[in-house]
């Protein structure tokens, strides 16, 4: 079985975010760069299911991101993943979500798939919508928000737990599929020390936007970015004091009509 | 010299730090309290290749180096010291001491086990009389047919409960102070070994130290370490690494204590403001950390000469005074830092203080180490300035 699992480079969990003065971005200087949490347990899934069916199953690693990339696309290959395509151009510093969707879709299908496994959201910018524009541009189901996978006995399709408010929802889907990971899917292991020199030897393959044949960026102009902006400082508090609470609400209700004016 | 970590030291390193802040953390506080020692932590670090680190692939290690050793130690000691110890004390001086100077069968025996963490190496070399003086040790070992008779008493021995493996060095000939020892390999379960007096000690206490008694203890002449009689350049030339890996964890021990007190300082208020912004405070910070910097720097220097083969008695010995000197340091400044709190066992930073103290007595002390580096620098003056 062919299981590709998705890779996003993103700021540490512990970084400390700055948009960068153009208001183009963030701020990159001394931010270490990690594997998106949610991810690892993409990863994490794909090796548990080639470990379960061994045979010549193979999970392929797929990261678009800068050159800097391959550290954490090593990462994922320490921890057990067989090999690696790393889509990396100048011109996809950074990209609109239905970009990445298009270029990993292309590159996906290239190298062809039976399942794909990431997070269900990257936790930098938290968009979610890479996932779906995958599975829209292969034309696969996708289930989001994984938290439980099994392949059904005969290993046609795909089952599949979602947490949902009050319960459980038990999901089976056709083969391929894209599924997105929760928290909590499983517990994704280190990248042992053997691991980590296997890693060294396994093979990165990188791809261009022209290797993957595009003339021109895909999908481009479906979404912008204006701009950046920090969050505005928080405004300050005002503590309404009065010997009894119902004076203390009234109070409260007054300054908000008459001060706030948003009542 | 290399200062930067390469790709791959970067990776190790994110390894150990994510398990000593996940798996390790989560049961450093009460094996402390309880003064157990945590074999599932041991049997994890087998897992993820660290109780292999120098070994061979061949013999199922990953063949890395001391500095890589080096990082582990760190990031385990900013979480738990004493689980440090067995790591360092097996890696460096168990595992490296088997790797060298035992014979093919004794290393197909035994290194498989040991680098997979199966099989904890512990090493015994001190006895109530002989301590960094190797050469007063009195245990006898009498040759007798195929096999060696060892009786006397080892003291003081890290982890000595859980051992599979047991490096001792024991006296094969009483005319010859230095050249009358001999270095055993000896399996726990040999008739005649058993284990003495458990230590209480004051820090320290996740990893036991205990009492070796050897009564007519059989040990197989195969068992023998390089040859009879080279059991004091065995001992001797594993100090380097050992003292690499005390100092390694002493510069753990520092980093783990200054983190608390920034964190700390930078929660607690007085007096209208936070303790961080007191000019004292920052002094302290200021201090703690250009002690950090530059203990980091002797023993990544003395780590990466290990590696290049160099002869670095000197480096390990600076990197060992340094570092534990300063791990001691800023954890009394740390604990200052904390304030009463900081003299609870609610705090990391209490268990820190007393753990830091030993590191400056073990693997030699630091007047020990003061002798190692005074000899060797005026070694070096008398050959630039012929006298």
């Amino acid at each position: 079985m062919k299981i590709i699992v998705l890779l996003k480079r993103v700021p540490d969990t512990e970084a400390k975010i700055l948009i960068n003065q153009e208001g183009t971005g963030i701020r990159k200087d001394g931010v270490k760069f990690v594997i998106n949490t949610y991810d690892e347990y993409g990863i994490e899934e794909g090796l548990k299911l080639k470990e379960k069916l061994g045979g010549d199953s193979k999970v392929t690693v797929f990261c678009l991101g800068p050159e800097e990339s391959t550290e954490v696309i090593r990462t994922a290959l320490a921890m057990g993943a067989d090999d690696a395509v790393h889509i990396c151009d100048p011109a996809l510093e950074s990209p609109a979500p239905f970009t990445t969707s298009a270029v990993l879709a292309k590159a996906i299908k290239d190298e062809g798939f039976d399942i794909i496994f990431c997070g269900k959201q990257g936790i930098d910018d938290d968009t979610a919508q890479v996932q779906g524009g995958i599975a829209e541009a292969l034309g696969i189901p996708q289930v989001n928000i994984a938290s439980s996978f099994e392949l059904s006995e005969d290993g046609s399709r795909a089952l599949i737990g979602r947490r949902i408010e009050g319960g459980n929802e038990k999901i089976e889907s056709a083969l391929p599929v894209i599924v997105t990971c929760d928290k909590g899917i499983n517990e994704p292991r280190y990248a042992s020390l053997p691991g980590i020199m296997k890693a060294k030897k396994k093979e990165i393959r990188t791809r261009t936007l022209a290797d993957l044949g595009f003339d021109e960026m895909p999908a481009a102009g479906r979404s912008k970015i204006l701009k950046w902006l920090p969050l505005p400082k928080g405004g300050e508090c005002r503590m309404v004091e009065a010997e009894e609470v119902s004076d203390a609400v009234k109070e409260l209700a007054r300054l908000l009509r008459e001060e706030a004016k948003i009542i | 010299m290399q200062l930067r970590l390469s790709e791959e030291e970067r990776m190790i390193q994110k390894t150990i730090r994510d398990f000593a802040r996940k798996d390790l953390a989560a049961v450093a506080d009460q094996a402390n309290l309880d003064a157990v020692f945590q074999d599932e932590i041991y049997r994890k670090l087998g897992e993820l290749g660290f109780m292999g680190v120098t070994v061979p692939e061949e013999y199922g290690g990953v063949d890395l180096g001391t500095f890589c050793l080096t990082l582990a130690l760190e990031e385990i000691s900013m979480v738990c010291p004493a689980t440090a110890i067995a790591v360092s004390v097996h890696n460096e001086l168990a595992n490296s001491i088997v790797l060298r100077y035992g014979s093919d069968a004794v290393k197909n025996k035994f290194l498989p086990a040991m680098a997979s963490g199966r099989s904890i190496g512990v090493y015994a070399i001190t006895e109530t009389e002989a301590g960094s003086d190797v050469s007063a040790i009195r245990m006898s070992a009498v040759r007798e047919g195929d096999e060696y008779i060892l009786n006397g008493n080892k003291i003081f021995i890290s982890t000595g409960d859980k051992a599979g493996v047991i490096i001792v060095v024991a006296r094969t000939n009483a005319d010859d102070r230095t050249g009358g020892l001999t270095a055993f390999l000896v399996e726990p379960n040999f008739p005649g070994f058993s284990i003495g007096k458990t230590e209480h000690k004051m820090g320290m206490k996740a990893s036991t130290t205990v009492e070796l008694v050897f009564e007519d203890c059989r040990v197989p002449a195969g068992n023998v370490l390089g040859s009879p009689g080279m059991g004091m350049k065995i001992a001797l030339g594993a100090l380097d690494g050992g003292r690499i890996g005390i100092a390694s964890q002493a510069l753990g021990i520092a980093q783990g204590a200054m983190d608390s007190a920034v964190l700390f300082a930078r929660e607690r208020s007085q007096f209208g403001q936070r303790i961080i912004d007191f000019q004292g405070t920052k002094w302290k910070i200021a201090d703690m950390a250009v002690k950090l910097d530059a203990a980091r720097l002797l023993v990544y220097r003395a780590a990466r000469m290990k590696d290049a083969g160099e002869q670095c008695s000197k480096e390990a010995s600076m990197a060992k005074l340094y570092a534990t000197r300063i791990a001691n340091e800023i954890a009394y400044e740390s604990m200052q830092i904390h304030g009463g709190v900081g003299y609870t066992e609610e705090f990391r930073i209490e268990r820190l203080f007393r753990d830091a103290r030993v590191t400056e007595i073990y693997e030699g002390t630091s007047e020990i180490q003061r002798l190692v580096i005074a000899k060797k620098v005026i070694e070096e003056y008398e050959q630039a300035y012929p006298s």
